[in-house]
């Protein structure tokens, strides 16, 4: 398994990740369901732990590995304190549209 | 790293005093908890560089004179802040998230690795969202603490995207490898792409134009110490931690950089400063404010001339943050008496509460950056820095921005002296708040003679 992985170029990784990328941006940008922008904001740091697993085996570097380990970690403590703020506001407004975010202006 | 120790042991400290019904002796502890930080802050200043977790943070001069300025800071916000806390919310949660902010702060101007970076900038950043939204049940609050959250997340794809590519090139994290690697041009278009990336997902930490969208509706929702908060420590800590980065592992791509950085810069002042007339309320007009000094802080970044451009940040940092916790002070007190944010419920403070006008004023006139105070020279040794390195079209920019700067800031100092008084609610400055008040004012003036002071730090 592990010689079908590095028969793949490195190049197919990076157009992937940055496909991957690009679709998250987009789904934060034009989706104006929050919670749907949540799972955008996901897909950019899965497409980033990808590209940081595919360069860590490119240079036979544990670090970058080690990096993805942390990207999860503050992934989760993210999405925790996310949904947290995210119920206290569907408290206030009733729901979880972000077009109800207008109420600060000027 | 003694710093970081002390920090997060008195956060956890200030968690467990809710359990141990210690809340009462509780602010005393944090004030000299934050003094025994800056103290030992001190006691490695000019000795060699403390190197810790395989090279992971540096302690140097610069992280040692950064830690300084943001422990003061933090100091005069938990005096601003106390009552409010104390009162409305509970206080122990609270300030244990924001001692816990200053622990990322901390690791954001010293690190010299790229995992430091990250990790100090989500630290700083997942606490300053809970404290955004903190007001549970003001819709404001949330609302700010919402978008705060949301903008934050995104811009972190963006830095980690940044840091990946830079780790594709040059196969670490570590700041001077990758410096060395840089200069060896593998995969120019990788390298320049990471950096690019890196330098957005900083701009949108530092709410540089056009992406400080978020910035005046979360520092509007927000409860007014948590602004001052994001005012001051964050945007001290991500100058700082954009400099570091930029100094060390990028001077060789200057070239590149720089031209992108300098249209970030013209955009951030002109944008910020031109609405920033436009706006009724002084919240949101001190939101501006900040996204304006953004601007100039970044100026020192793009004229980048070594020790002399950390000097500059490090100075107008400081002189900044001093005089914004002196202006969200008498905000804070001013709109909780009155009920109201707008210029009017300054209207006749002159004659009302004379101490209070005397010390809007000083603010007012530093962050307009008039001579006798600490404004003016943070605003001086930038430009100077930028005249230093050739950059005179951006000077010229920057100071008829600074121009527009001082008709909304004049703008208070108006309300407060020349108009009058129509609601008569007395106005009252509790002893704590006059303390920080007259802290504040006292430095924003002696930093303005005595600048050397805070210059030698670094």
């Amino acid at each position: 398994m592990s010689e079908v992985v590095r028969g793949i170029p490195l190049n197919w990784f990076i157009i992937l990740s940055s496909i991957l990328f690009s679709i998250g941006v987009m789904g934060v940008l034009f989706r104006r369901n929050a919670i749907i922008i949540f799972m955008s904001v996901e897909l950019m740091l899965n497409a980033v732990n990808l590209l940081l697993v595919a360069f860590a085996a490119k240079w036979g570097d544990a670090s970058g590995q080690v990096f993805v380990f942390f990207t999860m970690a503050v992934a989760a403590a993210e999405v925790a304190v996310g949904l947290a703020i995210l119920v206290v506001m569907y408290r206030n407004s009733k729901s979880t549209d972000i077009d109800v975010l207008n109420k600060l202006k000027g | 790293m003694i710093t970081l120790i002390i920090l997060s042991a008195l956060g956890i400290l200030t968690l467990f005093a809710q359990v141990l019904r210690f809340r009462r002796g509780l602010f005393p502890v944090i004030l000299v908890g934050l003094a025994a930080a800056f103290f030992f802050t001190s006691a490695n200043y000019n000795t060699n560089p403390q190197v810790w977790f395989s090279s992971m943070l540096h302690f140097d001069n610069f992280a040692i004179a950064f830690s300084r300025s943001l422990i003061v800071i933090a100091f005069l916000w938990f005096m601003m802040a106390r009552n409010y806390f104390l009162q409305e919310t509970s206080a122990t949660d609270h300030f244990a998230l924001v001692l816990f902010s200053m622990v990322g702060a901390v690791s954001m101007v010293s690190y010299n690795n790229l995992t430091m970076l990250f990790l100090g900038i989500e630290i700083l950043s997942i606490s300053v969202y809970v404290l955004a939204a903190s007001d549970k049940a003001n819709a404001f609050s949330s609302e700010a603490g919402f978008k705060y959250f949301l903008m934050g997340s995104f811009a972190t794809g963006f830095l980690l995207f940044g840091i990946t590519l830079i780790y594709g090139v040059s196969g670490s994290f570590d700041l001077t490898v990758i410096h060395n690697s840089m200069g060896a041009h593998h995969e120019p278009v990788m390298a320049l792409t990471g950096v690019l990336l890196l330098m957005v997902g900083l701009a949108f930490k530092a709410s540089l134009a056009p992406f400080h969208f978020w910035a005046p509706d979360v520092y509007d929702g927000a409860p007014t110490p948590v602004t001052a908060y994001m005012a001051t420590v964050v945007k001290t800590a991500a100058f700082a931690a954009f400099f570091r980065l930029f100094y060390i592992c990028f001077p060789d791509m200057v070239a590149q950089w720089s031209g992108v950085l300098w249209w970030l810069v013209v955009l951030t002042l002109f944008i910020s400063n031109i609405t920033a007339v436009r706006q009724t309320s002084v919240k949101r007009m001190l939101a501006y404010s900040s996204i304006a000094h953004a601007g100039y802080l970044a100026m020192a970044i793009v004229s980048m001339n070594g020790d002399a451009s950390a000097r500059a940040i490090l100075y107008y940092t400081l002189t900044y943050s001093v005089s914004t916790i002196s202006a969200f002070t008498v905000l804070y007190i001013v709109s909780r008496s009155k009920g109201r944010e707008d210029f009017g419920a300054f209207e006749g403070l002159g004659k009302t509460n004379p101490f209070l006008s005397f010390v809007l004023v000083v603010a007012m006139l530093s962050l307009a950056g008039i001579p006798p105070t600490a404004g003016f020279f943070g605003k001086y040794y930038v430009f100077f820095n930028a005249l230093q390195t050739h950059n005179t079209g951006l000077v010229i920019i920057a100071v008829l921005a600074a121009l527009i700067g001082v008709y909304y800031y004049f703008k208070v100092i108006i309300a407060v002296y020349f108009k009058p008084e129509q609601s008569h609610i007395p106005v009252t400055v509790g002893g704590l708040h006059q303390t920080v008040l007259f802290i504040t004012t006292l430095l924003t003036l002696l930093l303005g003679i005595f600048p050397d002071v805070i210059l030698q730090w670094i």
